[in-house]
């Protein structure tokens, strides 16, 4: 089997045992990014140097006997609002350009200690608003399933590094689904774990009580071993969890007990291609013995609008740093009010300004208890009515998207962009854990992923369903130019 | 009439004291006073993308500290962000409690005033980093440039709001005065103006003389010495007063003190207050202090300043005079009321050993300003062995008062040695006798007229007594010799 389709699972067991490399592994890699990253656009910056020193210092330590950790010789692709210490960092935006942070995230460092080699900085839509990748303030990455379509978004170039084979792993961030979404439209298996259980330190902030770092990955195994890496308490992060762990339990697949609740409220505003698919893995899951059932939650109705009040909230809070003053792009006016202004006005691109816009209005005196306490409302609400489904069914599942990729473009109404959310945005409310995994071809032949959702700190559950439907499914991915 | 006298003034003080932990308030970085610019900084303080906070638990203590002493209820609290864009402000928000402070419902006693001033809430922030601008006018507008040091930014801050009680420059000054005594007392804040460690805006307002309804009020930002505030409130009070007779109206607007000019003039007025747009700190989780260890907190306090003016009192029988009152106040000002307590255990009346301390002790510790807050010391025991030799009668108050001010300016002169030198080793009943001889047969026809009745005159003999002995002879004995005299 080449080594660019090997899993990360497959690629360290290879090369603590010497069979590969890790040398071997990165160069590999990194000559498929040379041959078709032009067409997909998936990096914005590639390490090579980096990661090559890094892979001969492994197989050094390799060599001198060292214990090499559960990801060794395993590169990972890392988006672009994830801080690595001298690596240049944009969040996909002007305002960043050309910052280099002075420390690493939490979890590159617990990636690197276990192993890994980081190999790019993904793209992402600016600043993770989006669910395209258009919104990349330097260029959009192309879905490489079919490089006319979008790979999806916020995290469409750590989905698209993936599903093209530039790195058998790769990190994202999940504020509304970003990482679930275009996990779904390229393919690939993308986990949102449970807010605290993955550090947020050093993820450049979106909208931090929704924001979540989570793995790419081809196969559930391989998602599982990643997050079992990056997950635990961090007391640089006081929302991380101080007692939650996960431990990477391969092979367990039996969901033969389960009861599997279908979220009646996520099927309305699916598209036919998606539902047929979909369906199909219900009775996959039948089939698997589990008892599955539709389940009404009304709530989530209300999951986009009371979204879009609280996410554009605390991100006009969270980009107000970005100023001018301290780092990053200034335009100097004639006093401080005008700096700022010129400065953001150059720096930030137009979903990102929208945003704030809509985040300030609904903080702004007056207006405060009728949208963002409202919203918040909303959010307790579905926590509530999350906590009565779950006292029936020990996880609910969904179709990721409504629909599979679309074309460049076809969304310009912000509104009918927002809609790629309906089914995932509920999970970050909530703070729950929720999942995409492929299950089988749409429109196109494109991927269509199903969704899988657990109550809070429940991914083992989770997990198992995911080993279930992959199982059933014999639907696999492949780039546009692996036909 | 004076216009004062007709119109009532509303003070209501915010008090900025910056907690003296170790490190900062959400990251590792050294609290401290005078270091080189931007040193003692980090992502987290600096509010790098993708830092985050992580509360400091002493600091958390520290404020609870200061809730206990001043009598307000502990309670479960909230940070919320205060948004705004400032340069000195690194995440161009200010991590606050907003409507869920970690203390409220407090009170202090004003010790001169008989008043209780009504704390409304004392609350947890983060200090900003310090901007100088450079240039003519020392303000952001027309400077030529502007410097930010970080090193300030992100040191906890506790808020004390009080309300709207007090009326008169005079009451706030004892305010700020005695809550400095307090937060000292604490060991949470050290309490220095002068470095900036106690920062307080003032809200003033006017009505007329016989109306209830307060009037509308300025805010007078960042005063650094009570010196200030004190100016500040008599310039703003009458400034007001002077527009509403004049038929003006006052805007609701935050004012900027000019110390060298001695005026208020307008920052902002109400209309273009930034809407702060505060909401909870997603970054943060709420602090639930656990009760018992609240109660443990308060109870290592120790003895505050209320309480150590009442051990003084009790050392007096019956009502205290005004002066009196003073006298306690100032011991426990300059914490002298320890040195008072003990002289008074080793037998010295209590009315002189309080009044020794407040006169003489005070005004030697506090050489420089009664507005500097730098407390000197005073050897304790020297302090006791003086005033019980006076108390005794073996050295006179003139000659008690010279050895305080000796021992003042070197804590290593001893007391039996500086008599010697002074030469106060007490004249014997014999040499008072003889010195009393000669002072009669010098002066006989005085001595007939007193002892006819002109008391007066005994202050004559006194004098003449201590001009032949250099001021060596003890007044008190004298006096009673001379008694002696005139009934035998």
């Amino acid at each position: 089997m080449e080594i660019i389709e090997l899993g990360a699972v497959e690629i360290a067991k290879a090369v603590k045992s010497g069979e590969l490399s890790a040398l071997e592994v990165v160069s590999a890699h990194l000559s498929e990014i040379n041959e078709h990253d032009g067409d997909v656009g998936a990096f914005l910056l590639v390490m090579a140097d980096r990661a090559i020193e890094r892979a001969k210092e492994i197989d050094k330590r390799r060599s001198g006997g060292e214990e090499l950790g559960a990801l060794a010789g395993v590169p990972v692709a890392l988006k672009d609002n994830i801080v690595l210490q001298g690596v240049e960092t944009t969040c996909a935006s002007k305002i960043l350009s050309g910052w280099e942070p002075p420390y690493t995230a939490t979890v590159i460092e617990k990636l690197i200690s276990q192993g890994a080699i980081p190999i790019g900085k993904t793209n992402l839509d600016e600043f993770a608003m989006g669910s395209s990748t258009e919104n990349s303030a330097y260029f959009p990455t192309r879905n490489p399933v079919k490089l006319d379509r979008v790979p999806g978004g916020s995290s469409g170039g750590s989905a698209a590094s993936v599903a093209s084979r530039f790195a058998p792993i790769a990190i994202g961030s999940d504020t509304g689904g970003s990482i679930r979404q275009p996990a779904s439209l390229c393919g690939v298996v993308g986990v949102k774990p449970t807010y605290g259980l993955v550090s947020r330190y050093g993820l450049i902030a979106f909208a931090s009580s929704l924001d979540q770092i989570g793995p790419f990955a081809k196969s559930v195994d391989d998602a599982s071993l990643v997050l079992s890496v990056i997950a635990g308490h961090d007391g640089m992060d006081s929302t991380s969890s101080r007692t939650a762990t996960y431990e990477h339990a391969p092979n367990e697949s039996d969901i033969s007990s389960l009861r599997i609740g279908v979220i009646q409220e996520m099927m309305s505003d699916v598209s036919n291609d998606v539902l047929g698919v979909f369906n199909q893995s219900l009775d996959a899951l039948r089939s698997c013995g589990a008892k599955v059932e539709t389940v009404s939650i009304p709530a989530v109705r209300y999951g986009l609008s009371s979204y879009y009040l609280i996410a554009p909230a605390e991100a006009s809070s969270n980009l107000a740093r970005f100023d001018g003053v301290r780092y990053g792009l200034r335009v100097t006016g004639a006093d401080m009010n005008e700096t700022y202004g010129l400065s953001r006005e150059a720096g930030f691109g137009p979903e990102v300004k929208r945003r704030i816009m809509l985040g300030t209005y609904a903080l702004s005196a007056g207006y405060y208890d009728a949208l963002y306490g409202k919203a918040q409302k909303v959010r307790t609400l579905i926590v509530s009515e999350f906590a009565r489904a779950y006292s029936d069914f020990d996880v609910l599942v969904s179709p990721t998207s409504p629909t599979v990729a679309f074309g460049f473009g076809d969304k310009s109404d912000p509104l009918s962009m927002y809609m790629s959310d309906v089914c995932t945005i509920p999970s970050n409310l909530a703070g729950h854990p929720a999942m995409s995994v492929p299950f089988g071809g749409g429109a196109d032949g494109l991927p269509v992923g199903v969704q899988i959702l657990a109550p809070a700190l429940s991914e083992r559950v989770m997990f198992q369903v995911a080993r279930a439907l992959e199982g059933a499914s014999t639907y696999m991915a492949k780039p546009q130019w692996a036909h | 009439m004076a216009i004062e006298d007709e119109y009532i003034i509303t003070i209501g003080l915010e008090v900025h004291c910056e907690l003296k932990t170790n490190t900062k308030l959400f990251c590792g970085c050294a609290n401290q006073f005078g270091s080189e610019p931007n040193t003692n900084i980090c992502p987290v303080c600096l509010g790098l993308p993708g830092s985050l906070p992580v509360i400091n638990e002493r600091a958390v203590e520290y404020a609870i500290r200061i809730g206990s002493a001043l009598s307000c209820e502990i309670r479960p609290s909230v940070f919320h962000r205060k948004n705004y864009f400032y340069p000195d402000m690194p995440k161009d928000y200010q991590v606050s409690q907003y409507d869920e402070p970690i203390c409220v419902n407090g009170k202090l006693e004003l010790p001169s005033f008989p008043k209780t001033v009504r704390i409304e809430r004392a609350h947890m922030e983060e200090d900003t980093g310090k901007t100088t601008h450079v240039g003519t006018s020392g303000r952001i507008h027309g400077a030529d440039f502007s410097l930010v040091d970080y090193n300030r930014a992100g040191i906890p801050l506790v808020e004390i709001v009080s309300a709207p009680d007090l009326s008169s420059a005079d009451e706030a000054r004892e305010y700020v005065s005695e809550l400095r005594a307090i937060l000292v007392s604490t060991k949470a804040s050290d309490g220095k103006m002068e470095e900036g460690s106690l920062r307080v805006d003032a809200n003033v307002s006017v009505r007329p003389l016989g109306t209830e309804k307060l009037g509308t009020r300025c805010e007078i930002k960042n005063l650094n010495s009570l010196r200030s505030l004190g100016r500040a409130i008599n310039y703003e009070a009458r400034r007001q007063m002077e527009a509403l007779s004049a038929g003006q109206s006052i805007r609701q607007e935050t004012r900027h003190w000019n110390e060298d000019q001695g005026v208020t003039s307008a920052l902002r007025s109400k209309e273009e207050a930034y809407d702060y747009r505060y909401f909870p700190e997603p970054d943060l989780t709420p602090l639930d202090p656990d009760m018992d260890e609240v109660a443990t907190i308060a109870r290592a306090l120790g003895i505050l300043p209320p309480a150590r003016r009442l051990r003084l009192r009790e050392l007096l029988d019956g009502e205290l005079t005004r002066s009196e009152l003073e006298q306690v106040q100032t011991c426990v000002k300059f914490d002298l009321d320890e040195h008072v307590l003990d002289a008074v255990r080793t037998g010295v009346p209590a009315r002189l050993a309080l009044a020794r301390g407040s006169n003489e002790l005070a005004s030697y510790v506090n050489q420089a300003t009664v507005d500097s807050f730098e407390v000197a010391e005073f050897p304790r025991g020297k302090f006791i062995e003086v005033i019980s030799l006076e108390s005794q009668g073996k050295v006179s108050s003139t000659q008690a008062k010279t050895l305080l001010s000796r021992i003042a300016s070197n804590h290593n002169e001893e007391v039996s040695a500086l008599i010697e030198e002074l030469g106060y080793k007490a004249a014997s009943q014999d040499e008072i006798s003889e010195l009393l001889d000669r002072l009669i047969s010098e002066n006989s026809m005085e001595w007939e007229r007193l002892c006819a009745g002109e008391n007066q005159l005994a202050g004559f003999f006194i004098g003449k007594a201590m001009k032949i002995t250099n001021g060596k002879v003890n007044g008190k004995t004298l006096a009673s010799e001379m008694a002696a005299r005139r009934l035998g």
